[in-house]
């Protein structure tokens, strides 16, 4: 039987990548906004964004997700020697340890952390669990992603 | 905005419904805000040969929806700590995605006022797509 739980993957497990760099503009950040449609004002209005206590306007939770190496992601995950080779994805979840500001230089790195095979309706399924960690200009963890990226 | 203290938050209470009705345009925004350039998300013929019944909504823009249910619910003073979900099933552009929760527990931990949520999207069927939990820290009025 063709293995699934590839040696290219479990050679990639616990192995954290090199971080890539994202400059937060509140430009890109209002635009992400409106693609959600929240009209919340600390995500574009600057003047209010001043008076709260962010003091600036900050990114919705989710923005995580603009700020990924997607390279990193086809390589080690999307596309990573298996015999599976459609994709779906499976979940997310973050932890945030604090907003992500306008003017943010955020570092992303990258780990598989778990390769998992389970029987579905559309036969064997292979779970990535891999997690992202986002520091900031400070060098202080502001969040963490977990995903599960299916391959069936 | 609203601001939603921890002495507000009873366990079992519902959190205000959100309704969406995403469309291929608001797909394609999110396709470049986000950098998601998956073509199931867009390109009809392309969805189709892998089997999908047409185009399908981001995973990221339905939890994005959930998202700003939470943000929308707690106000600015409150934080999103942890917040998490599955996708196990499928939303359709031009169809209404409904945001949902409930309140499961809440509890103080580490000087903290904390409320764990069951959150969820529902398709025009009614049935839970996207079930996930969210964890917020609230103000309180006594401190």
């Amino acid at each position: 039987m063709e293995e699934i739980i590839t040696e290219e993957i479990k050679k990639r497990i616990g192995v954290e990548s090199e971080p890539v760099y994202f400059d937060v503009e509140k430009g890109h950040i209002r635009r992400f906004a409106d693609a959600i449609g929240d009209p919340n004002p600390l995500y574009r209005d600057e003047k209010y964004a001043r008076k709260t206590k962010y003091g600036t306007i900050i990114a919705p939770p989710t923005f995580v997700t603009a700020l990924t190496d997607r390279e990193w992601a086809r390589q080690n995950i999307f596309e990573v020697e298996c015999p599976l080779k459609r994709v779906l994805n499976g979940g997310n979840e973050i932890e945030l340890y604090e907003p992500i500001r306008a003017g943010d230089r955020i570092s992303v790195t990258y780990k598989l952390v778990d390769a998992t095979v389970r029987e579905g309706k559309v036969g064997k399924m292979l779970f990535l669990i891999y997690e992202a960690y986002y520091r900031n200009q400070f060098g202080d963890l502001v969040a963490k992603v977990r995903n599960t990226l299916i391959r069936y | 905005m609203a601001k939603l203290y921890f002495e507000d938050v009873k366990e079992g209470m519902e959190i205000p419904v959100l309704k969406k009705h995403p469309t291929t345009r608001q797909l394609v925004m999110w396709a470049g805000a986000s950098g998601d350039f998956y073509e199931i998300h867009y390109d009809k013929d392309f969805a189709q040969g892998t089997g999908l019944p047409g185009v399908i909504v981001h995973g990221w823009l339905t939890f994005s929806f959930l998202n700003q249910m939470i943000t929308d619910w707690i106000g600015e003073d409150g934080r999103i700590k942890k917040i998490g979900v599955s996708y196990r099933g499928m939303h359709f552009p031009c169809q209404e995605l409904v945001c949902k929760g409930v309140v499961k527990r809440k509890y103080k931990e580490n000087g903290e006022n904390l409320v764990e949520c069951e959150i969820w999207a529902e398709n025009p069927k009614g049935e839970k797509t996207t079930p996930g939990t969210c964890i917020v820290a609230l103000p309180s009025r006594e401190t």
